[in-house]
């Protein structure tokens, strides 16, 4: 009963978000915060993730093509499904949901603590529209930390693969380029713009209904980590159940 | 002028506010006073219209707060300063930032014009060289005031204090004291302040409500306060002997002045 209660309150935080707006200099301002901090902020640590993952991923599948019989493309062709498929949109966004996430939560749960949201309350401010909208606004950007994780991904098991001697150059390039399916880019981006909006949301809801002092704010980031992979892992099954049988 | 009519409310069924009726009235200084869990921060909220009462009626010069239309609320919020004990400024803003973001929210001024205004208020409660640091870079007192600027930079017609001087020391408490009752006379504005310390009772409280368990148990002035036979205000205003010798001298004096009279 009081996860249905949850559920209800986080679909009625979501109504309220696209309720009353804010002005839009100062929205302007805070989505641009949002973007430097949120997106760009994340850049470095997933292209170092994608990059080398990308090169793990190459190493294991050459290690366990012992058939000679098997063509050496194959290192390529699995490395791109793997990165594009799941790598890059799913693993991702949980590490996304470790990083972003707590600190959405940890940042809003604070200001819900010293007060802050209610001084924006009482001035007559829609909080849930000044504090989560732009925040959505500038995760809908994350599509293209996805699309460089998944470049940067290939990449990193293209530079694995040739410079650790497991395949040519030509046999990876090759691989990449067989049986290659548009549709799975789609499929990958389509899961990756709901699970910007989840990134946006789950953490942005466990901060703003905290109750208690700084030791709860560390403990809402991590129940806000938990299930925000939860719900990320479950729609990423319901996504490619829908999309890819 | 704010008048509350026997309001009531309730957590979980263990009922905090228990009919409380009173009256705020403009340009005047209006203390909430009781112990902790009297239900005074929830008195303020209610009046805030962070809570919502039960049952009862608050009114703003004789509009009820429940009957009013999200249009009117917003108007009414934006007619309210309000002061938190932890003076609850943005972290990511500059003191002058958090003292001009009222207006930038509100009104179509051009940002000279909100900075020129917000620089007067800075002016008014004698803050010095503090527009460019963070709240984490300025003392208790100095938040206070940065605290008291933006609430007041919209010229409003309430403002609100919870425990404003709480966690100073005992000078910068009185200087806090003294800049909301200038204030309060000089922009003519309903001020109720929810405090705990006895000096800003004595020194400022031009009509003081005693909550008790959430039941109103005694109103009056600072004047009344001394002279009051109600026990449950003479066992918490009077708990140290050093009040117990303030209200002996005050009552001496009160006598030696009506017998010489």
């Amino acid at each position: 009963m009081k996860i249905l209660a949850k559920i209800g309150k986080y679909f009625l935080m979501l109504k309220s978000v696209f309720g009353k707006f804010t002005k839009w200099k100062i929205l302007k301002q805070l989505i641009l915060k949002d973007i430097d901090t949120l997106i760009i902020g994340s850049l470095g640590i997933v292209s170092f993730i994608s990059f080398f993952v990308g090169g793990v991923v190459a190493i294991q599948t050459a290690l366990n093509l012992e058939n000679p019989l098997l063509p050496k493309n194959l290192i390529g062709f699995a490395t791109r499904q793997s990165v594009i498929l799941e790598f890059a949109p799913t693993f991702i966004s949980v590490i996304m949901a470790g990083k972003v996430g707590s600190y959405i939560t940890s940042s809003i749960g604070t200001m819900r603590v010293t007060e802050q949201i209610d001084a924006l309350e009482v001035m007559g401010i829609n909080t849930y529209n000044y504090l989560i909208f732009p925040k959505i606004v500038a995760l809908s950007l994350y599509p293209l930390v996805i699309c460089i994780s998944m470049f940067l991904g290939v990449f990193g098991g293209y530079i694995a693969c040739v410079y650790g001697g497991f395949s040519s150059s030509t046999e990876f390039i090759e691989g990449i380029q067989m049986d290659f399916f548009p549709f799975h880019i789609t499929y990958a981006f389509i899961k990756t713009a709901f699970f910007s909006f989840i990134l946006a949301t789950v953490p942005s809801y466990h901060g703003y209904f905290m109750t208690g002092g700084a030791l709860e704010v560390g403990k809402a980031s991590t129940i806000s980590f938990v299930w925000t992979s939860v719900i990320i892992i479950l729609l990423n099954y319901l996504i490619t159940q829908l999309l890819l049988t | 002028m704010i008048e509350v009519q026997n309001i009531t409310k309730s957590f979980e069924g263990t009922e905090v506010l228990k009919g409380i009726s009173t009256v705020f009235e403009k340009g005047k200084t209006n203390l909430i006073i009781g112990q902790s869990g009297s239900g005074k921060t929830v008195f303020l909220k209610c009046l805030l219209g962070l809570f919502e009462a039960d049952s009862g009626k608050i009114l703003f010069e004789g509009k009820r707060l429940k009957k009013m239309s999200v249009k009117e609320r917003s108007v009414l919020r934006q007619e309210m300063g309000m002061v938190f004990q932890g003076s609850a400024l943005f972290d990511s803003m500059t003191v002058e930032e958090n003292i001009m973001f009222p207006m930038q929210m509100f009104t179509q001024k051009k940002n000279e014009e909100i900075r020129d205004r917000a620089n007067s208020v800075i002016k008014r409660v004698n803050l010095v060289n503090a527009n460019e640091k963070f709240p984490d870079e300025i003392s208790g007192g100095m938040k206070k005031r940065v605290a008291i600027a933006r609430a007041i930079v919209m010229n409003p017609k309430y403002l609100f204090c919870d425990e404003p001087n709480s966690g100073l020391d005992p000078r910068t408490a009185i200087l806090i004291d003294n800049l909301i009752q200038e204030i309060t006379e000089e922009y003519n504005i309903t001020t109720v302040i929810n405090t705990h310390d006895m000096n800003s009772v004595m020194e400022i409280g031009e009509k003081i409500v005693f909550l008790q368990n959430g039941i109103k148990a005694w109103e009056g002035n600072n004047k009344e306060i001394f002279i009051t036979e109600n026990e449950a205000v003479t066992n918490f205003v009077y708990s140290s002997d050093l009040f117990k010798k303030v209200r002996l001298a005050y009552l001496e004096e009160d006598k030696r002045g009506s017998t010489s009279a």
